[in-house]
């Protein structure tokens, strides 16, 4: 094929006002402007949404699975960030 | 759809990468048997890709090639309201292959080179789409059975290991049922309609049955990768299993349409709450899935010559882009 790869595009879609952006795919198009037209045929053909937005995939800066252990882990064991950790005596309302 | 027994194509990768340590391995597994979702950077197996990308990317050309037997009705549906339907319906189908080449794409395979096997005719697609569409109540039948069975099919496919598979395959099942309901809704004005039309509906019934029953596969006795997808939770019923369901909840639709199931040995079972049905003849099934069905030249052809007409469609898109990227540096 002598065809040039169109660039591949992310696809965010706001399903209402007040929900944020969702990844629901992703589409191919030569520009931007495309690339939204693309994500609409593609992805709201049933009212799925009033927003989109589309960034091209090769800008995205992703965090490496393999890495996952030394990002997350540290949060693991503090478990005082959460109100559960705390007991409340019978009788004190209201916190 | 249209995923059928597809998984059986093409050759395992022999041997273990370095990498596949048996450590590794039993990690993966353990992920899966946990219910975990694998997601498209993480580690798999690559013999577990290589079924994911074969899987997808042929549920993916049928979806494309799909659109073909419906889109010969497009220009002679029997109403307006009909037409916007059945346009919608095809519409849908071209997205549901856009959703699906855009999940296999997580695994690292381009879609340029999807269609190109595709087009070389390398890839597989669905043996479904190799039938003519040739009355009105063919477009019926095809929604109330093909996407019918590909609902049965498909909704055990929501759950599979790998996320964007799974993603893409709710979103298609949401999808897929308006499809059915649309077939079954044509079904039900021609049965209601003058003898010729009732005998039209019977007649696309008695072509379209048992190829639709052989859209689950081969029979679990011949199914050489079902043990390994089953053990991956790609897949979740066996193709009996599935066929089994597709028939008993379909052969009450038939009987309320008041037409009847070409099958002589259908018989509903007190005793085991299923139907028994006849032998299905997979000669016919093997011959349509090697190429000699009564349409997969057309396919192809019809396929290759949307692809070559569009090209300069493509190539002004991409002139375009360079010019006004040009202009803006
Ligand atoms: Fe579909
Ligand atoms: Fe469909």
């Amino acid at each position: 094929m002598t065809d040039k790869n169109w660039p591949l595009y992310e696809v965010f879609i706001r399903a209402k006002s007040g929900l944020s952006h969702r990844h629901a795919g992703s589409v191919h198009a030569a520009d931007d402007e495309m690339a939204l037209n693309h994500a609409r045929d593609v992805y709201t053909r049933r009212n799925e949404g009033v927003s989109i937005w589309v960034v091209k995939s090769s800008e995205i800066i992703a965090s490496d699975p393999a890495e996952s252990a030394a990002l997350f882990e540290p949060a693991k064991d503090k478990i005082y960030r959460h109100p559960t950790f705390y007991e409340i005596p019978e009788g004190v309302e209201n916190l | 759809m249209y995923t059928q027994g597809l998984d059986q194509q093409g050759k395992e990768p022999q041997g273990l990468q370095p990498r596949e340590s048996a450590e590794r391995l039993t990690a993966f597994q353990a992920r899966i048997d946990a219910e975990e979702k694998i997601e498209a950077k993480d580690w798999m197996p690559e013999a577990y890709r290589r079924t994911l990308v074969r899987q997808i990317s042929q549920h993916a050309h049928s979806e494309i090639i799909g659109m073909q037997p419906e889109g010969n009705w497009l220009t002679r549906a029997p109403t307006l309201r009909r037409k916007c339907i059945l346009l919608a319906k095809v519409q849908d189908e071209a997205g549901h292959g856009l959703y699906l080449y855009s999940a296999a794409e997580t695994l690292g395979t381009s879609r340029d080179q999807m269609v190109a096997d595709l087009l070389s005719g390398k890839a597989k697609y669905s043996s479904i789409f190799n039938y003519p569409t040739l009355t009105w109540a063919d477009i019926g039948t095809i929604g109330w059975l093909v996407d019918g069975a590909a609902i049965m099919n498909q909704i055990p496919l929501c759950r599979c290991s790998y996320g964007p598979y799974a993603r893409a395959m709710v979103r298609i099942c949401k999808e897929e049922s308006f499809h059915q309901r649309q077939g079954f809704d044509i079904m039900l004005a021609l049965s209601r309609g003058s003898a010729a039309q009732k005998a039209m509906a019977q007649d696309a019934l008695n072509r379209w049955w048992w190829p639709s029953i052989m859209m689950f596969g081969p029979s679990d006795k011949d199914s050489k990768h079902s043990a390994q997808s089953m053990a991956w939770k790609i897949k979740r019923f066996s193709n009996d299993e599935l066929r089994q369901k597709f028939i008993d909840v379909t052969v009450p639709q038939a009987d309320f349409l008041g037409l009847k199931v070409p099958d002589d040995e259908l018989e509903f079972d007190q005793e085991t709450a299923h139907y028994r049905f006849g032998e299905i003849d997979w000669q016919e099934f093997y011959d349509v899935l090697a190429g000699n069905g009564p349409c997969n030249r057309e396919r192809m052809q019809v396929r290759r010559n949307a692809h070559q007409g569009g090209a300069w469609v493509r190539e002004a898109a991409q002139a375009y882009a360079e010019k006004h990227a040009a202009q803006a540096a």
